[in-house]
């Protein structure tokens, strides 16, 4: 078996609630490795009710289906932190118009954070709630042009 | 029952029966943003809960999985402190069984954030691996509650005469069920005795009122036994709600 194709594959299954970025990319992949039964992926589910984790499953699934059979293994520990995320997968956030975490879990929790507008780049920004449409973001507007925007949650 | 599984079961149906009640805002919050936030916070609970309800399904060894627990139990075997079953109306003038109170919802919220963010603080170092594991990542997620539900309390606390009345009305209706926050006995080589959270958090908890120019109402004796099965009068109505997919369609999935 090819684990460097099987690899390549998986690299390119986006997140399912956040498209513009692909799981490695997010840091929701542990391993890829080959057993005895095939290959066996490890995932760490990033909010304990993210709705999307079966999904995501089931994607890196049928993503990795011509290689096998695939077991998808769940691994809480050490918890998925936004730490992970990839220096790509921070720059693909901000591009899609979400800006990235700006700092650690234990900083975000004392601190609300000074944000840029990821459209018109404008410093006047306000944090309109610190939930949003998933789990992981913050709702923001910028003062500047108007729009709203989202903010991944340092976890 | 075996302590360790009544334990994870206390913690566990307190989470769920909490997602319940916060979930039942959605789609009706005050503003699109809160109802996202009431929502979302009622989602990591449910997640929590579901990581509980699996190890105690495994625990239990009876086969059952965290579905058949969630949805699948008598009232009595549901192990939750009463605080989280009471009505989102609790504190209304009308009497109590529909409708929603976004004080009594808020001073709930908060209340079971900084008692949940105590006791994960001190699971997360359990020598029980599986409870350490799932404490280390609720915590990260309940500290987010905490600091909204109490930037909430603050801003309807310290704000018109309205919001401060109908805080302070509130919180003579929840104050005597905090009491059984602190009731559950601890196991060893598991986790704390609930007590040992109270110094914590009536600490806590009066720095916020302080803040929140919220009087605190006098003490009560008030004893309640969730947490022993022995439910309010509001709770068969919040399984009847919470069960009748299960019960009218058994092993149903989506």
């Amino acid at each position: 078996m090819n684990l460097a194709a099987a690899r390549a594959r998986l690299a390119a299954v986006p997140d399912p609630e956040i498209p513009a970025v692909s799981l490695m990319e997010l840091g929701i992949v542990r391993d890829l490795r080959e057993t005895d039964a095939g290959l066996e992926v490890v995932l760490t589910p990033t909010y304990s009710g993210c709705p999307a984790t079966e999904l995501i499953a089931d994607d890196v699934r049928a993503a990795l289906a011509e290689f096998g059979p695939v077991t998808v293994t769940l691994q809480r520990v050490p918890a998925w932190t936004t730490d992970w995320i990839t220096p790509e997968g921070r720059d693909k956030l901000q591009q899609y118009g979400i800006v990235p975490p700006q700092c650690s879990a234990e900083q975000a929790i004392r601190v609300v954070p000074r944000l840029r507008c990821p459209r018109c780049r404008g410093a006047q920004t306000e944090q309109l709630s610190r939930f949003g449409s998933t789990p992981c973001k913050s709702t923001w507007r910028c003062v500047d042009c108007g729009e709203p925007f989202e903010y991944f949650k340092p976890l | 029952m075996d302590a360790k599984l009544t334990y994870v079961l206390q913690l566990a149906d307190t989470c769920l029966i909490h997602a319940q009640r916060l979930g039942e805002w959605c789609g009706h919050a005050p503003v699109l943003e809160e109802d996202l936030a009431l929502s979302n916070m009622a989602l990591d609970l449910l997640g929590q809960a579901r990581a509980l309800l699996t190890y105690a399904g495994q625990l239990e060894g009876a086969g059952r999985d965290e579905d058949q627990l969630a949805f699948l139990r008598l009232e009595r075997d549901y192990r939750n402190v009463v605080l989280v079953e009471l009505p989102n109306a609790a504190a209304s003038p009308s009497d109590g069984s529909g409708g929603r109170d976004f004080a009594f919802t808020t001073l709930r919220n908060a209340a079971v954030a900084i008692w949940l963010e105590l006791l994960y603080e001190r699971l997360q170092g359990s020598a029980d691996a599986e409870l350490a594991g799932i404490a280390a990542k609720s915590l990260k997620e309940v500290r987010y509650h905490r600091q909204h539900s109490s930037d909430w309390v603050v801003r309807l606390g310290d704000g018109t005469e309205e919001s401060q009345a109908r805080m302070q009305a509130a919180l003579a209706v929840l104050w005597p069920y905090v009491n059984e926050l602190f009731a559950a006995a601890g196991v060893e080589g598991v986790g704390p005795a609930w007590r040992e959270l109270e110094a914590d958090w009536r600490a806590r908890w009066a720095t916020l009122m302080a803040e929140a120019t919220l009087a605190l109402p006098r003490d009560s004796a008030m004893q309640p036994q969730g947490h022993l099965g022995i439910h309010s009068e509001h709770m068969g109505h919040l399984l009847a709600t919470m069960q009748h997919l299960q019960r009218a369609y058994p092993g149903g999935v989506w």
